[in-house]
């Protein structure tokens, strides 16, 4: 194992899961939020052409979802250096 | 050049690129074929992986489908990138850190249990078959049209094709390939998609062009404009759809955890030497599907107006069929599109409503599949841009159905031979059994492809659902909770895929009169149930496993090191 000792295993896996908390989070709202159950309440603002409940479910959305992945991908790198377990 | 010859040419070419490359990585050792030595650069592997994801479906028919059902299409726009949000937080690094290949040797090893082992195979095998039956259709259409070859031989190039690089090639040839297929894939797609979005808004992106101002002179927004011609058709407006709140709601969560547990998906994570490799990579993979799946919704729209246009006339009172476009004449010949002269006036004039019910006005109805394929003849654009569209459709089929074969080739060889019936079988036996299954998958596809069960999309429900109500609660359960046990799990795989299977076969096979909603269990369609399946079986789980024998330590200990980054080198090399 490459954790000093099993308290900072714990504390790597608390701190993992609630950065992939927060963000699946986010992912909920964006497209079951916005994107769903929001979606006519949204639908009344405008957002250039587009009603923005639409927009958020054809393009808001994905894009968000890119955004995530990367945030993800970086503080994780952060964390594992953190801890001592990047490679 | 005419269209013909430039696709004959830009196709070959693609092909001799194809080819080249699989026999230019042909692969040496099992660990090769399999997952390319765990040598593959996260960007390059990114670019594999949405090549291998984005399949015929997502090429050819997803743009239509959208465009036929407006708001309603972004379930698949949000389910499908959605799931690759969970892939890259929930399932990728763990399964990476875990390193063995394939998603049946997790749940095998996981739930120290053979007989979950096999029901992961068989989840597995069944998910794969589904899928490539469609994408061998997808090449078979492509060519008919646009080499004007029967579908039968359209069907068998693709088998030579892709025995080609799958099987001789084996994976470090699929990954390569595949970003070859990737770059044709992505090109075809926006090449049209651009030129439609000047030509209708004098936008560049087309991402922003739906959004726009029509360039007629009329200064309406686009989407104003489809919404009015929706509801004057006859049809529900374009941006608000038609389904129930609650089966958008199912569908969507249903294709997220289904994306999320496919197996060919989860196995491309492998072919990365770090785990900080591989959530990169998974981060590079959305971005290359979302350049696709941000352009599809506006595609979509875009082809939608331009077809009522064309057919109904700029002012609504219908082009004669005498003067019609030659797509319609194409397509007619195909029987994709086809014309009735209810009033017997001369001219065509869709609207909502079957062709063939003398009640309803409409006299024209059009394939939704073949909108991707059509949208560049439907706006004029030059021979080669028509002909680049069929080499991306095939890329993408081809790309897909290779990644497919794979995952059952290993699945029969490794998972089931290797680690189940013959454990004593060397490495040269399991490479010969590898490409014996993918062969011998290829020839089914085929068989498939040339006589399509009536159900395929129907099918791809179910795949989706089996892979939701299985897979993801099994590996989400293998990695979050230490304590989950083999009894736990197999009883809520086997209830998860009982309940699914159960209710998309009543509704879709045995009373298919009953499929509507005030049937429905809660308001969800059969394509929506899957998110229903999942919960039945993370329940069913917590509550047996809650009622049997602890997790022996060994298990706990190896849940601790999938949770550690660190050594994935080590653990790969075996």
């Amino acid at each position: 194992m490459a954790f000093k000792d099993a308290e900072h295993a714990k504390a790597y896996w608390s701190e993992n899961l609630s950065l992939v908390f927060k963000l699946l989070v986010v992912w909920f709202v964006v497209s079951f939020g916005f994107g769903i159950l929001l979606v006519d309440v949204l639908n009344e603002v405008r957002f250039f052409g587009f009603k923005l409940g639409f927009w958020f479910s054809q393009q808001g959305a994905i894009y968000t979802f890119v955004a995530l992945i990367f945030v993800y991908a970086y503080k994780m790198n952060a964390l594992d250096k953190k801890y001592g377990v990047d490679e | 050049m005419d269209v013909q010859g430039l696709t004959f040419l830009i196709v070959g070419l693609s092909f001799a690129m194809y080819i080249g490359i699989a026999i230019w990585a042909r692969a040496g050792s099992t660990n090769e074929f399999y997952v390319a030595g765990g040598g593959v650069p996260p960007l390059a592997n990114g670019m594999a992986t949405a090549a291998d994801w984005m399949s015929a479906a997502s090429f050819i028919s997803m743009a239509g489908i959208i465009s036929f059902a407006g708001y309603d299409g972004g379930v698949y726009l949000m389910g499908w990138t959605g799931g690759y949000v969970l892939l890259a937080l929930c399932l990728a690094p763990y399964l990476r850190k875990f390193g063995k290949f394939t998603v049946p040797d997790f749940i095998g090893d996981r739930y120290y249990s053979q007989a979950a082992r096999v029901v992961a195979i068989f989840c597995a095998i069944f998910i794969c078959f589904t899928y490539i039956a469609g994408q061998m259709r997808g090449v078979g259409v492509v060519f008919s049209r646009f080499l004007e070859v029967d579908i039968e031989t359209g069907v068998y190039i693709g088998m030579v094709i892709v025995f080609f690089y799958a099987v001789l090639g084996g994976m470090k040839g699929i990954t390569y390939t595949q970003v070859a297929q990737y770059c044709v894939l992505v090109f075809a797609y926006l090449v049209p998609a651009i030129f439609i979005s000047l030509m209708m808004t004098g936008h560049l992106l087309p991402q922003t062009g739906f959004g726009g101002t029509l360039s007629d002179g009329s200064g309406l927004y686009l989407l104003d404009k489809l919404d009015g011609l929706s509801t004057e058709l006859g049809f529900a407006q374009y941006t608000e759809g038609s389904k129930s709140m609650v089966d958008v709601f199912a569908i969507t969560g249903a294709l997220m955890v289904g994306t999320a547990g496919l197996p060919h998906v989860i196995v491309r994570f492998f072919t990365v030497p770090r785990v900080r490799d591989t959530r990169i990579s998974a981060a590079w993979t959305l971005v290359f599907i979302a350049i696709v799946y941000t352009t599809a919704p506006a595609v979509a729209s875009f082809a939608r107006v331009n077809m009522i246009d064309t057919i109904n006339g700029k002012d609504g009172s219908g082009t004669l069929y005498e003067e019609a476009p030659q797509w319609i004449k194409n397509w007619e010949r195909t029987g994709l599109i086809t014309f009735n002269d209810k009033n017997g006036d001369g001219r065509m004039h869709y609207s909502a409503g079957k062709v063939g019910d003398p009640a309803s006005a409409n006299e024209v109805s059009v394939d939704r599949d073949i909108m991707v394929l059509a949208n560049p003849e439907i706006a004029d654009l030059p021979a080669w841009v028509i002909a680049l569209v069929a080499a991306g459709g095939i890329a993408a089929a081809l790309s897909t159905t290779a990644g497919l074969l794979l995952v059952i080739s290993t699945s029969v060889s490794h998972d089931l031979l290797k680690r189940t019936l013959k454990p004593d079988i060397n490495d040269k036996q399991e490479l010969l059994a590898a490409r014996l299954a993918a062969m011998v998958a290829i020839g089914i596809s085929a068989y498939f492809g040339i006589n399509p069960p009536g159900f395929v999309a129907s099918v791809v429900a179910f795949a989706f659902g089996l892979a939701a109500a299985s897979f993801f609660p099994a590996i989400i359960m293998g990695i979050f909770s230490k304590r989950m046990n083999k009894e736990g799990a197999i009883a809520g795989m086997v209830t998860g895929i009982g309940f699914t299977a159960a209710y998309i076969i009543f509704f879709k096979f045995v009373s298919p009169e009953l499929n509507s909603a005030e049937h429905w269990l809660f308001g969800i369609s059969p394509e929506g149930i899957g998110l229903v399946g999942m919960m039945v079986n993370f329940f069913v789980a917590a509550v047996v496993q809650r009622m049997t024998a602890e997790t022996p330590d060994e298990i706990k200990e190896m849940v601790e090191g999938i949770r550690n980054p660190k050594g994935s080198a080590t653990a790969h090399a075996h």
